[in-house]
């Protein structure tokens, strides 16, 4: 597609090893201007390690790159900046306190003296946000005031100040809803226009091939299929990367609805949750569409008892009514997965088997004792059963990837055990291989009886694996149907806002 | 294999620097003769037993994710209603019950207020340091507590040159630490005071009920603290509210040097006491070396310095 003296950036037979293990086993990839290049594989496939390379936080063992024509070998990620390449991490990198455009101009402050240089600094700032689309935003309030998305914009326009010849962009839209997606791309497609080349990595298979041109997958460490991306097939790029078919990733486990367990009556939870009603049955499958924002994760917390309801009723049947603490709710047999792991979710520094059993600690001896063993050996068949990867269920899970982590907080639940799941984003930020698992076991679950219900901006996986789909807009739950009355884009019409009223 | 190796290095981290400082003080002329006899050992451990037994009650507090700034006024706080106590001819058992309760008390308030008020911890207790030194003052009405006799003036006595016996004090700062390590190792309260620590959010969300945890963390560590004070005054033989100012930040650096993280969810009871030790070492062995006290000051600083960098090398990466 392009002629090897046209690149922007080469790279060619890419190796690196830490210790033992040959992280990067030969990554060849090539990338035209003003090309956007998805750079696909599972966690663990190499690439992180060949991003880090490409930033200069590693130094690569063998291979040669070019950036534009010339050799390029970058010292550090900052030599890398000077040089043209800019990345932005999955994780954003905003002092939160400072305001919008002292986060863009942060570590290239025009300064005559030592003094900032006030009119400059706002002059630059403006460009580079011009540059995406986004000149109105205002500059002098705290980054944390901003949504996700506007803070994903800041970030971007910091990297672009150095005008760069590449862009690399990690997971930028793990943490989005599909509208600050749509802006995202239009963000991306302005920087193809100015001619900026843009590596994209992402999960999201279906986003890769919207604002991608040309792919490159990778499995374990090596390139195993790149192409142009309009012409493959997605089924083509899911094959390369884990040798599975696709139409295994959702699993059609036979599961029939039976009797509702639980009900939620015009609930509402100040300041996002306005009301919401719905009923979930046993073995059913509940889907939560909506936007960030929308209070899905608020009705979620509120049914668990970790908000408080203002209005209306949660009742789980066979329990109690009235308000219930997390605790209750345990003991009345309702799970919940957070959708943060990290801050939220698990205790990253303790171990598998504590975070597992963290809820029923009690059940593993007798008077306020726990039986270690006993403790470490039911966490490790579960470690078994989802063949999670660590050394042994007493290793901090902080060491795992997020796969493995996010195996061990819903085993939490599966050990418990839970009747009502509650899981927010199962599967955001993990690998397709985990992602398939967890597909399964939800299925399972539901075959098994349990009510299952799930929250995810990721619409596809609502639609091949729910049965009933409930859309959340501006804090009301605006809809509940079957699946089968559902579209992508009857959902985001529901979630915007823009649904006619029948 | 390698790691395992690594974990066990990782354990012994404090009981060598605790070798290491005994080394040091063992290889000096001014020193070599007596430092390294029974009699000096039976002095040390004796001259640890308040920070011991008040590391014990901030490992819980600090593995909880919290901080307790408080401990010295506690202490001289408890000396003074024990002395008081003791003046108005109560017997020991009930003076040793009331100082571990009035201790007991200062901490359930600090626990309730952070608790409650959703406070952090280093503001409430750096607020109740000052009310539990002026109350500890209010009560002496301004001056020491002078009584009599009393039994517990026995237990923290060295007296004897030859006598092979511990003190009383040393054997309770034992026997305190197994339990406590149990308690933190394998009981139902034990770990969910490392899952506040390590997550509090986690704990919340794990059905853990935070708020009276938290309360029954601080009350439990003050019953710990108003131990120290009974021993204070046990060595002081009078109640002193002017006694223990900035032990809170030796009890403190004895349970960070034994690889407690002030961020919460990591600590050991066993660190903890030997972190003690190495400061009551670095102190007898500057005495016997005739240095004077601010150039121990100025030691004692710079090794709580190098024990958290050497820690935090040996953890490697783990921690950002």
């Amino acid at each position: 597609m392009t002629s090897p003296a046209a690149a922007t950036l080469r790279l060619d037979g890419i190796r690196k090893a830490f210790g033992a293990t040959q992280a990067l086993r030969g990554v060849s990839l090539e990338l035209a201007p003003g090309e956007v290049h998805a750079l696909i594989g599972e966690n663990g496939a190499g690439k992180s390690t060949l991003m880090k390379v490409l930033s200069g936080a590693h130094a690569a063992d063998a291979g040669t790159m070019t950036l534009g024509g010339a050799p390029y070998t970058p010292l550090n990620p900052h030599d890398a900046r000077l040089k043209g390449v800019a990345m932005i991490y999955q994780e954003l990198n905003l002092a939160l306190h400072l305001s919008a455009e002292e986060n863009i101009l942060l570590g290239a402050e025009s300064a005559r003296g030592g003094w900032v240089d006030r009119r400059a600094s706002r002059e630059r700032a403006r460009a580079a946000l011009a540059q995406l689309g986004h000149e109105s935003l205002d500059l002098d309030r705290p980054a944390g005031a901003f949504s996700i998305a506007a803070q994903q914009v800041i970030e971007i326009a910091r990297a672009l100040l150095t005008k760069p010849k590449v862009l690399i962009m990690d997971e930028p839209t793990s943490s989005l809803t599909q509208a600050d997606t749509e802006l995202l791309f239009a963000a991306i497609g302005r920087l193809r226009a100015q001619g900026v080349s843009v590596i994209y990595i992402s999960h999201f298979l279906e986003e890769c091939r919207r604002i991608a041109d040309r792919f490159t997958v990778l499995k374990d460490g090596e390139t195993v299929g790149s192409g142009d991306m309009k012409t493959a097939g997605l089924d083509r790029i899911v094959t390369l990367m884990t040798g599975r078919e696709v139409k295994d990733l959702y699993p059609r486990i036979p599961h029939t609805p039976g009797a509702v367990v639980l009900d939620v009556k015009a609930c509402a939870s100040a300041p996002r949750l306005k009301r919401a009603t719905l009923q979930v049955r046993a073995g059913e499958i509940f889907g939560l569409a909506g936007l960030i924002g929308a209070g899905r994760t608020d009705l979620l917390r509120t049914v668990f008892g970790l908000d408080a309801a203002d209005a209306g009723e949660v009742c789980v049947v066979g329990a109690p009514a009235g308000a219930a603490t997390p605790r209750d709710r345990w003991d009345h047999g309702v799970g919940f997965l957070s959708e943060n792991r990290k801050e939220e979710g698990l205790m990253l520094s303790q171990s598998i088997a504590d975070n597992l059993t963290l809820t029923k600690h009690g059940a593993f001896g007798r008077f306020g004792w726990i039986d270690g063993g006993r403790q470490r050996a039911t966490a490790q068949r579960w470690v078994d059963t989802l063949r999670v990867k660590c050394r042994n269920a007493a290793q901090p899970i902080g060491q795992l990837s997020g796969g493995n982590q996010q195996k061990v907080a819903l085993a939490r639940l599966l050990e418990h055990p839970a009747r009502i799941f509650l899981l927010d984003e199962p599967t955001r930020g993990i690998d397709v291989g985990s992602k398939a698992q967890i597909y399964q076991l939800i299925g399972e679950l539901a075959g098994a009886g349990k009510a299952v219900v799930v929250i995810s901006s990721y619409l596809p996986e609502l639609l091949g694996l729910c049965d009933t789909i409930g859309v959340m807009c501006r804090g009301e739950l605006a809809a509940v149907r079957p699946r089968a009355e559902w579209s992508e884009a009857e959902i985001m019409r529901t979630a915007t806002g823009s649904a006619g009223t029948t | 294999m390698n790691d395992s190796l690594k974990s066990l290095l990782a354990k012994a981290g404090p009981f060598l620097g605790l070798l290491v400082v005994i080394a040091l003080f063992s290889i000096p002329a001014e020193t070599r003769e007596f430092f390294l006899t029974y009699h000096n050992f039976k002095t040390i451990f004796t001259q640890t037993v308040i920070v011991a037994i008040g590391a014990l009650g901030m490992t819980k507090i600090i593995v909880s994710g919290g901080i307790d700034l408080s401990v010295g006024s506690s202490i001289a706080f408890t000396s003074v209603v024990g002395a008081l106590l003791i003046q108005q001819g109560w017997s020991t058992a009930p003076v040793v019950l009331a100082m571990i309760l009035s201790g007991g008390l200062i901490g359930l308030l600090n626990g309730a207020a952070i608790a409650g008020l959703r406070m952090t911890p280093f503001i409430i207790t750096l607020g109740t340091l000052g009310v539990a030194r002026g109350s500890a003052k209010w009560l002496a009405d301004n001056q020491t507590v002078n009584y009599e006799s009393s039994p517990i003036n026995a237990w923290m006595t060295t007296a004897d040159p030859f006598g092979y016996a511990l003190p009383a004090g040393v054997w309770v700062a034992l026997v305190l630490a197994v339990l406590t390590a149990v308690m933190l190792r394998n009981t139902v309260f034990g770990r969910h005071i490392f899952a506040l620590g390590s997550n509090e959010a986690t704990a919340r969300l794990c059905g853990i009920p935070t708020t009276r945890l938290k309360i029954c963390i601080y009350a439990l560590a003050g019953c710990f603290f108003g131990l120290a004070g009974l021993f204070q005054l046990s060595r002081l033989r009078q109640g002193d509210p002017t006694v223990a100012v900035g032990l809170e930040l030796d009890i403190i650096a004895a349970v960070i040097i034994g690889g407690a993280s002030l961020n919460g969810g990591v600590g050991t009871i066993l660190g903890s006491m030997i972190g003690a030790l190495i400061m009551a070492v670095l102190r007898n062995g500057s005495q016997q070396m005739g240095w004077p006290t601010y150039f121990q000051e100025i030691i004692i600083g710079l090794v709580i310095i190098v024990a958290v960098f050497v820690d935090r090398l040996r953890q490697g990466k783990e921690k950002v």
